[in-house]
């Protein structure tokens, strides 16, 4: 256990003390105690900075289940470090804002920060293990810690409702992700995402390379909200806002980035890596904008612009596999995409952790977050407003902060899609851009719809529920913070190039800085008269035209019904798969004993019947059979009539009389066939059988010993020819089929040498086989006392219930 | 199967009968029972006729009678022949043995001259109590429900 797992473990160690601060130390907020474990981890995580931007890693490893494989191996390199240092700095903001945002009097905290130092540490131990399996582990308590968070509120019926989607959602991919990561170890004979790296060119050349590339990126569809899993973000905004915050703008939803990044070594040699998730991820960038700017709530639209934003570097990610294909290049353009992915990363975290934090303020301090109600709230809180502004500039993209240089990048990556002259790209591949273009417009317009609509305007504040006021400052130091890192970013981009950037995108191409090459990250604000650069230009035009018009436009949002958004599939189908699993169990669960029986009866003869059909043993052969006595014959006859006779029989008296003769036949059959001991019990078990039977039908109710003969049914009918046939065919097939001899000639041979007995049968019951005899009398001695129970516990039912009808029912 | 129609009616014949074929029926049960390793029956059928003779009185007279004469509780009997056999079969554990091996030789006995005992007798011993004691609470449990 090394200090590097403890730093990992530390938030989940931490955890189990937080309810007892929380009881004992009422008048401090919980909060600050619990401050302390994301900002020494952020201080012990920077140290690693040093180590990862000279191209080092660190690895340390615990065992844990060596012999399957699974050792708990803590692994930093530049892209682990980027997101450990992003989840805990991040998380020490949304911590101190959660202090000032979350009433200590009001809310258990004890379970807020239970929950959210768990995700904390789950978050961690996905990008730092190296183990799959780990990491699926850590993956999934992410998931449950999040499930637990959106339904922090769980009085509210659409906090239940956000946290059962993204629950079942998320789990859906990371139990596909579970499945890609059996088949790739299948394929590599290890779990370690670094053997995997190495053995690229086995997974390259296996059969499932396929299988294992979608049922990965299942998982990191479903978790980073990717078209069409990305339904679940906008529900999970019940969530209290630094958790919004925190998870669902810049950690949890970046874990399928994560996963995509981390994974691309071993998968994007493949152009199917490429198209998938560039299509996908574009495809998401459009669909996310598009939908942002028909919301009314700030949250929701900042949902949308999240799974946008998302959209965004996953199709970065796609298109920087390209640089692999071209790697004969001395200056590697197609790695710029790969840049930009990284910096867009990080850029999203800052702004969009400060947009929702701000949104948190507005909604904290005005009681509501619809745009319709709110409005000029810029003289009341102006330095919401500032944050609110940066935030939203740096996510429209535009010049002097750190979005424009992401987004700069990002559509010049896309431009240089079209000399990527194979797979299509350069045909089809002409969507990319123009598809990243639109989408670009609609980012403009709804980060202009988050504040204008919220701080611009004329103030309406008698329709607000508060009185709207500036924010304590405690919770605007978080934003601030986030806000300053926008600006810097956007002014100084190249602080970050060299320590994280490069390292990251290094871990990116394995193969490529094996191969010698260096990986140039050098951001300018300032690069020429550039294609990407008249694209900004167009989307600042076009966004403030259309933002203008907008009233005239947002008709196309009503165009597609309910039942055809993807939400209303969703729901439909969880309607659907209840409905169909209800009639399903209706119509087989018929609670008919006899149904159930007609069930069993079939499944085996059809069983038998296929296997004897299957493996050809019909070839009956009836050469050993002994001659058949006359007296067989008739007491055969006689068997056979009074079992078919029973059928018939109008009353069940006669019925039990002729079950009784079908007894005492067959003890004259053990008779004829020198069976002494088993005709002696057979004739006084059935004695007492019928006895039994006699009494039974005694005290059968009136109503059902009026009933005439048993009622024919074809399919009772068919079923019991089929059982008859089948048990026959059986009898048949194993007689011929005999192909060892009996056991009894040993028996016959010691019963006296080693028994000191006679009579084989009793010696084998005793003796040989003696613990078949020991059970079967305590089966025996168990009916005895259950029909003993049964009667006597009816009895005092009866008694003290004191009336005729009860236990009328209780005799039936 | 009425219960109350036995005390009535005057059933000398019967019960006189009974008692003696009681005995007789005893007898063979017994005699079923350790003859069971040499020639057919043992604890399972002797258990059985041993209940039938005690049916037999249980038909004659009533099952208050039963008890009187005859005071067992058959709960008990059947525990006990349960525990009988699986104390027999445990026995040779003792001796180093697996489960259920038994031991027999000839002994020298003051009265019946040389014989072989066995403890598979033992073991019958408990087949045969479990058998009649089970079949005894069925029976009277459902005789005396009403």
């Amino acid at each position: 256990m090394s200090v590097l797992h403890l730093a990992i473990l530390l938030p989940l160690l931490a955890a189990p003390f937080i309810p007892f601060l929380f009881r004992a130390l009422k008048r401090i907020h919980t909060g600050w105690f619990v401050l302390v474990v994301p900002t020494l981890l952020f201080v012990y995580f920077f140290r690693f900075i040093s180590v990862t931007s000279d191209g080092g890693v660190v690895t340390e490893t615990v065992r844990w289940m060596p012999s399957l494989g699974i050792n708990f191996t803590a692994y930093v390199d530049g892209l682990g470090l980027l997101f450990a240092l992003l989840i805990t700095g991040i998380g020490a903001l949304v911590v101190l804002y959660s202090i000032y945002y979350l009433n200590k009097d009001k809310e258990s905290l004890g379970h807020f920060y239970v929950y959210l130092l768990l995700f904390m540490g789950a978050m961690l131990g996905v990008v730092l293990s190296d183990n799959m399996v780990v990491m699926y582990m850590f993956w999934e308590l992410t998931s449950i810690s999040s499930f637990l968070l959106i339904g922090y509120w769980y009085e509210k019926e659409r906090s239940r409702y956000g946290a059962r989607k993204s629950m079942l959602i998320t789990v859906f991919g990371g139990l596909s992700m579970l499945g890609g990561i059996v088949v790739l170890e299948s394929i590599v004979g290890s779990f370690s995402i670094r053997d995997m790296v190495a053995n690229q060119a086995l997974i390259a050349e296996s059969p499932f390379f396929i299988a294992a590339m979608i049922l990965i990126l299942l998982g990191a569809f479903t978790k980073s909200a990717q078209f069409p899993f990305h339904i679940w973000l906008p529900d999970a905004m019940e969530a209290p806002t630094p958790v919004s915050a925190y998870l669902h703008s810049a950690t949890m939803v970046k874990a399928g980035l994560y996963l995509v990044a981390r994974m691309s070594p071993v998968f994007q040699e493949s152009p199917i890596w490429l198209w998938t998730i560039a299509a996908v991820g574009t495809f998401t960038l459009f669909w996310g904008s598009f939908n942002a700017v028909k919301q009314t709530d700030l949250k929701g639209i900042l949902a949308f612009s999240t799974i946008s934003q998302l959209g965004l570097i996953m199709s970065l990610l796609g298109l920087g596999a390209a640089a692999l294909h071209y790697d004969g290049m001395d200056d590697n353009i197609y790695m710029v995409a790969t840049i930009a992915a990284i910096f867009h990363l990080i850029n999203h975290a800052t702004f969009k952790g400060s947009l929702f934090m701000m949104v948190g303020i507005v909604d904290h301090e005005t009681g509501t977050r619809d745009i319709r109600k709110l409005g000029g709230l810029m003289t009341v809180m102006p330095i919401t407003f500032t944050i609110a502004v940066i935030g939203s500039l740096s996510m429209a993209g535009l010049p002097p902060f750190n979005g424009f240089l992401s987004k700069e990048m990002f559509l010049k990556a896309t431009t240089k899609v079209f000399s990527m002259d194979f797979f299509a790209l350069d045909t089809i591949g002409i969507l990319i851009p123009v598809v990243a273009f639109i989408a670009s417009v609609f980012t403009f317009i709804y980060s202009l719809i988050i504040f204008t609509r919220t701080f611009m305007g004329k103030a309406q504040f008698d329709k607000l529920p508060k009185q709207p006021h500036e924010a304590p400052i405690g919770m605007l130091i978080p934003p601030a913070i986030l806000a300053i890192l926008v600006v810097v970013l956007g002014f100084v981009p190249n602080v970050l190039s060299n320590s994280l950037i490069k390292p990251a995108v290094e871990s990116i191409y394995p193969t490529l800085v094996a191969s010698g090459q260096d990986v140039k990250v050098d951001i300018y604000f300032w690069h020429g008269l550039t294609p990407e650069l008249y694209m900004t230009i167009g989307v600042i035009l076009l966004g403030t035209l259309m933002f203008f018009t907008i009233n005239k436009w947002m008709g196309i949002y009503n165009r597609i019904p309910h039942r055809m958004t993807l939400n209303g599939m969703y729901d439909g189908s969880l309607v659907w798969s209840n409905n169909a699993a209800y009639r399903f169990k209706d119509n087989y669960m018929t609670g008919f004993i006899r149904s159930y029986l007609i069930y069993i009866f079939v499944f085996m003869s059809g069983m038998l019947l296929f296997s004897m059909w299957w493996y050809d043993l019909f070839n009956f052969s009836f050469g050993e059979l002994a001659e058949i006595a006359p007296y067989e014959y008739v007491l055969g006859a006689v068997i056979v009539l009074s079992a078919l006779a029973i059928l018939f029989m109008r009353s069940r008296l006669p019925a039990i009389i002729l079950l009784g003769v079908v007894g005492y036949s067959v003890a004259l059959f053990f008779v004829f066939f020198e069976a002494p001991d088993l005709a002696l019990t057979q004739l006084v078990i059935e004695t007492v059988s019928v006895a039994l039977f006699l009494l039974v039908f005694y005290h059968m109710p009136d109503i059902s010993k009026k009933e005439a003969r048993m009622r024919f049914k074809v399919g009772n009918a068919i079923v019991s020819v089929l059982v008859g046939v089948t048990v026959m065919m059986l009898s048949f097939m194993t007689l011929s089929n005999r192909s060892l001899s009996s056991i009894s000639e040993y028996y016959k041979e010691n019963v006296y040498d080693l028994a000191a007995g006679k009579n084989m049968v009793n010696v084998v019951l005793v003796d040989f086989r003696g613990f078949d005899t020991l059970f079967e009398i305590i089966v025996l001695a168990i009916a005895g006392l259950g029909i003993y129970t049964m009667i006597k516990f009816r009895t005092t039912v009866q008694r003290t219930k004191g009336d005729d009808a009860n236990g009328h029912e209780a005799k039936k | 199967m009425k219960p109350k129609s036995n005390k009535r009616v005057n059933d000398v014949i019967l019960q006189t009968a009974a008692v003696i074929i009681f005995f007789i029926i005893i007898v063979f049960s017994i005699h079923l029972f350790f003859s069971g390793h040499y020639s057919p029956g043992g604890g399972f059928i002797g258990g059985l006729m041993t209940a039938a003779a005690l049916v037999l009185l249980l038909l004659a007279f009533d099952s208050k009678t039963l008890a009187t004469v005859l005071p067992f509780d058959y709960r008990r009997m059947t525990a006990l022949g349960a525990l009988i056999a699986v104390l027999t079969a445990m026995h040779s554990i003792f001796f180093n043995l697996p489960f259920l091996t038994h031991a027999y030789d000839k002994f020298d006995l003051p009265l019946l001259g040389e014989e072989t005992l066995h403890t598979a007798i033992a073991f019958d011993l408990g087949v045969y109590l479990v058998v009649i004691g089970v079949t005894m609470t069925i029976i009277q449990t459902i005789g005396e429900s009403e």
